[in-house]
């Protein structure tokens, strides 16, 4: 580093890669060590969601910045988070990955590249090429999702609760004020207040493995409250009033 | 006459109750001046019966007890519409200090090792 540069502060990359965490010490590092390797030009954010395990010390070893939350909020706090850190130190881009290895970090270019004719550019499990499979009333819980968000954004959507996704300047200014902490809200939420304020959005295909940790519950009731949940949260921002400047902006 | 004992009792106690946690402070003005307000609304339809009786004629409502009802139902669910809008409220504010904090936090740290580092 020059003189110069140090004087004029350190200069922030232009790509900034967010990864929520609570309690994800078994993939953490593994997860920073491969963003790395495929995107070197990029600063990496570790949101500790209030973990109760070590999970911010790996990933501050692992080289990650890590902003940690003083208390579990959810990942749509923690995605606001790093989004309000985006938006603060002049990124241009974020790209959200998730701390539990399920996304394939060889996949970070396309989701990046997409962003030069979109504002967000949501990465899809549900591609021709993709191995994800899921069955039963959770698939038509997404089916429906996916079909009024298509709708709504007039371009497919066909994943809508992926979070394998990466915004633009415009968004990251949007989603630093609003961005719903509700429970899916985080996904399907925040792309239909996206879609309201008149952002593009469009969607590549990526590789999502099943999870390493952690197991997801995936009955018919729970499939059930998923789907009523989800509806809620599009039509909630559907009907809310154009002009939302919300009295907690940033 | 026992039901007219037991309604001045519990809403003198209710209202003693009310006042005694606004003078410790654990009950805001705004909280415990509804409250006030409704147990001095009941203890004077406890004292004076007749005036529910009245009430209840003029609007052609079968029995008292149902008016009484209906009233206090309306009312419970008033506040506690009122009660979750304010607890949304301060979720959400919450939630933005949690974030604030965090960035904060993490803020100090890089200048205190910045300065470690010179």
């Amino acid at each position: 580093m020059t003189e110069e540069t140090r004087e004029s502060g350190r200069r922030p990359a232009r790509t900034l890669v967010a990864i929520p965490a609570w309690n994800e010490r078994g993939s953490i590092a593994a997860v920073i060590a491969t963003v790395r390797e495929h995107r070197p030009d990029a600063d990496i954010l570790v949101v500790n969601d209030g973990s109760t395990d070590d999970t911010a010390a790996l990933a501050q070893a692992a080289g990650a910045t890590v902003v940690s939350l003083p208390f579990n909020v959810g990942v749509g706090g923690a995605m606001r988070t790093a989004f309000l850190y985006a938006k603060r130190n002049g990124y241009e881009a974020l790209v959200q990955v998730d701390a539990d290895g399920q996304h394939d970090p060889a996949d970070l270019d396309r989701v990046l590249d997409g962003l030069a004719e979109a504002d967000v550019v949501v990465g899809t499990r549900f591609h021709p090429d993709s191995m994800y499979f899921v069955g039963g009333p959770r698939r038509w819980a997404m089916v429906l999702l996916s079909k009024s968000l298509s709708r709504m954004n007039r371009g497919p959507i066909s994943d809508p609760t992926s979070g394998f996704r990466s915004a633009g300047p415009r968004a990251i200014d949007l989603f630093a004020t609003d961005y719903p902490a509700e429970y899916l809200g985080d996904t399907v939420g925040s792309l239909a207040i996206a879609i309201r304020r008149g952002l593009v959005i469009h969607e590549v295909p990526v590789t999502m493995y099943f999870r390493q940790h952690g197991r997801p519950s995936k009955n018919a009731l729970w499939s059930a409250l998923y789907l009523g949940r989800a509806s809620l949260a599009i039509l909630a921002t559907g009907l809310k009033g154009k002009s939302t400047p919300r009295s907690d902006a940033a | 006459m026992t039901a007219q004992i037991l309604g001045v009792v519990a809403s003198l106690l209710t209202f003693v109750f009310v006042f005694w946690m606004l003078r410790r402070g654990s009950l805001q003005e705004k909280y415990a001046v509804l409250w006030l307000a409704v147990s001095g609304a009941a203890l004077v339809l406890a004292v004076f019966p007749g005036l529910l009786r009245w009430v209840t004629d003029v609007l052609r409502i079968e029995t008292p007890s149902n008016l009484l009802f209906f009233v206090t139902i309306v009312l419970l669910i008033l506040v506690a519409v009122q009660l979750s809008y304010e607890l949304s409220r301060h979720e959400a504010r919450i939630r933005r200090l949690a974030e604030e904090v965090a960035l904060l936090d993490s803020e100090i740290k890089a200048l205190k090792d910045d300065r470690d580092v010179r």
